[in-house]
């Protein structure tokens, strides 16, 4: 089985988000870049999937150079090889149309995302290659097996779960409960250097969206704070002032 | 021209959140001089249906079949892009939900439309340009995004845009999609819903508790107060992570991000991370033994207390308002 998993370089959970230019463009000053930590589940699902020979696990990045660091890094957790995509990932619908177009004839049983990137949080991926390739898709899974032919998927619903089952080829994008995320050892890590990492020029999309600005949560006013006794109060506030009871 | 609004269902009927995109739907309609037109898909009865008009829907199409029964992904993107083109719509919106994270992406590829998921408020429309407001950095930042393609997709975070009532019941008409068979290739089994417990990532009101209550034995407590409140239960990463609460609780950048009416964190330290999943909530209550706890600093509400001793208190003090209510 071949599955091809989806990557992104995002900045770490940490950081302080600030923006540079008149708002106009993200800072990225001292801020540390980690493999996105939904790709990382999904990642590791697809190396169970494939260990002791049942498969391999093929890593593809929409990125420029700086990012091959993270691209390492899942070559060193445990994938085959690597593909990076060279250009800026401008956005959801130019990143997918670039993995469909090189996914299109590699004969790829499962093409896997994490459940969004932690910087955009579009959760538009998966399904955005699914629909350039023609094939299903099934969003923000929790749990991904194989039965033979077919793969078994439960996904998550407000205040609920789906099972499904799904024919290869699909795209399913994951969420925590697919599988814990592996931590590289040093024979992978010294592994990775030397894996296959290939380069291949963009195609050229069309411009839907631009992003044009971004702005912070204006912060709250101050906290008012009460005692251990005063719960009543709140709740009074509560409804009252606030008006959310 | 039109706006097309996809209307999800549960079970056969509408959620609030569905009421809320409907009327912003009609808000942008409005500004577009147009009309609203809304898609269902599935088992819905027609009083349901026709009851979309009050908030702003001047016709309702209805697809009601078989095989569309339950959710399926690519089929129901392909009926609505069918319907998109043959209403003219310039503008497809979608109320920002699980299913919705499946279909708008595959809708807006269709008909090659710039798509802005997780919208917050209407977007500016001044002559040609189309801005909108996302939130991004989950949670921690807001984009501004212009889709400069002709037809264009949203997706609007439940809980963001204030219900309205405007229109009367809504003309409902049947819509039958062309079928392709190659759309029906993922197939559900089984739905399973908690009937007893409020959904999480459309909540009005959320009870959400972390590392200071010890250990999964005592969140009866915690269970109790979301109980009498209507809230739905969420926790932090490390108790999600530990196995005390299931995965789906789990509210911060790594987890989902919710925005309800009132949030009350107790025994959570506020982590950037988990504060990134709960800055667009209206009200913050924060309870926390620690009073250096940075969640304070992001409160409406604090009390700083154990809170095996401010609980059961703050149920005891809601009973009694609920009961004179």
């Amino acid at each position: 089985m071949k599955v091809l998993v989806c990557v992104s370089n995002v900045p770490d959970t940490t950081t302080k988000v600030t923006f540079n230019g008149d708002n106009t463009q993200f800072n990225t000053a001292g801020v540390q870049y980690i493999l996105n930590p939904y790709d990382e589940i999904a990642l590791a699902r697809a190396i169970e999937l494939t260990e002791g020979g049942k498969g391999t696990v093929t890593i593809i990045h929409v990125g420029e150079i700086s990012s091959e660091p993270t691209i390492r890094k899942a070559l060193a957790i445990g994938a085959d090889d690597a593909v990076r995509i060279n250009a800026a990932p401008r956005d959801a619908y130019f990143v997918a149309a670039q993995i469909a177009d090189y996914a299109k004839d590699k004969g790829f049983e499962m093409i896997l995302t994490g459940r969004e990137s932690i910087d955009y949080n579009g959760s538009q991926l998966a399904s955005m290659i699914a629909e350039f390739m023609d094939i299903p898709s099934i969003s923000i899974i929790k749990k991904l097996d194989i039965d033979g032919n077919q793969a078994n998927l439960i996904r998550e619903i407000e205040g609920g779960k789906e099972m499904l089952t799904v024919s290869f080829p699909f795209v399913a994008s994951c969420a925590e409960g697919v599988a814990e995320p592996k931590i590289p050892n040093m024979r992978g890590i010294m592994s990775a250097r030397t894996k296959p990492l290939e380069v291949i020029e963009a195609s050229s999309v069309e411009k839907l969206l631009d992003f044009k600005s971004y702005s912070i949560p204006a912060p709250r006013g101050s906290v008012t704070m009460l005692s251990a006794d005063e719960t009543e109060k709140l709740v009074d506030l509560l409804h009252t002032k606030s008006k959310v009871i | 021209m039109s706006v097309l609004v996809y209307v999800e269902n549960a079970e056969g009927k509408f959620k609030k959140s569905i009421f809320e995109v409907v009327s912003y739907s009609a808000a942008i309609a409005e500004q577009l001089k147009t009309d609203l037109i809304a898609i269902s898909i599935g088992n819905v009865s027609q009083a349901d249906l026709s009851s979309l008009g009050k908030y702003g829907a001047a016709k309702v199409l209805n697809v009601s079949n078989d095989k569309l029964k339950s959710f399926v992904n690519q089929a129901y993107a392909s009926i609505i892009a069918e319907a998109a083109k043959k209403e003219g719509s310039t503008l497809v919106v979608f109320s920002n939900t699980f299913s919705a994270k499946g279909l708008a992406p595959r809708v807006a590829v269709k008909l090659k439309a710039g798509l802005a998921d997780s919208a917050v408020e209407l977007p500016e429309i001044d002559n040609d340009k189309f801005l909108i407001k996302k939130t991004a950095f989950s949670g921690k930042a807001f984009a501004t995004v212009e889709l400069v393609s002709p037809v264009k997709v949203i997706t609007l975070n439940p809980n963001s845009y204030q219900l309205k009532e405007s229109g009367s019941a809504g003309k409902v008409e049947d819509f039958t999609p062309e079928f392709k068979e190659s759309d029906f290739r993922a197939m559900i089994t089984e739905i399973v819903r908690a009937s007893d417990k409020i959904a999480l990532p459309d909540a009005e009101l959320v009870v959400s508790a972390g590392r200071g209550m010890k250990g999964p034995e005592n969140w009866g407590m915690i269970e109790e107060l979301a109980s009498v409140l209507g809230a739905a239960t969420a926790c932090s990463k490390p108790v999600s992570d530990a196995g005390w609460r299931p995965h789906e609780e789990h509210v911060g950048q790594t987890g989902i991000a919710v925005s309800p009416n009132l949030y009350i964190a107790i025994g959570i330290s506020g982590a950037i991370q988990h504060l990134a999943g709960v800055s667009s909530s209206k009200t913050i209550v924060v309870i926390n033994k620690d009073p250096e706890a940075p969640f304070f600093k992001v409160a409406d509400y604090g009390i700083v207390g154990d809170a095996f001793e401010v609980v059961p208190k703050l149920i005891e003090a809601i009973k009694a308002y609920k009961s004179n209510s």
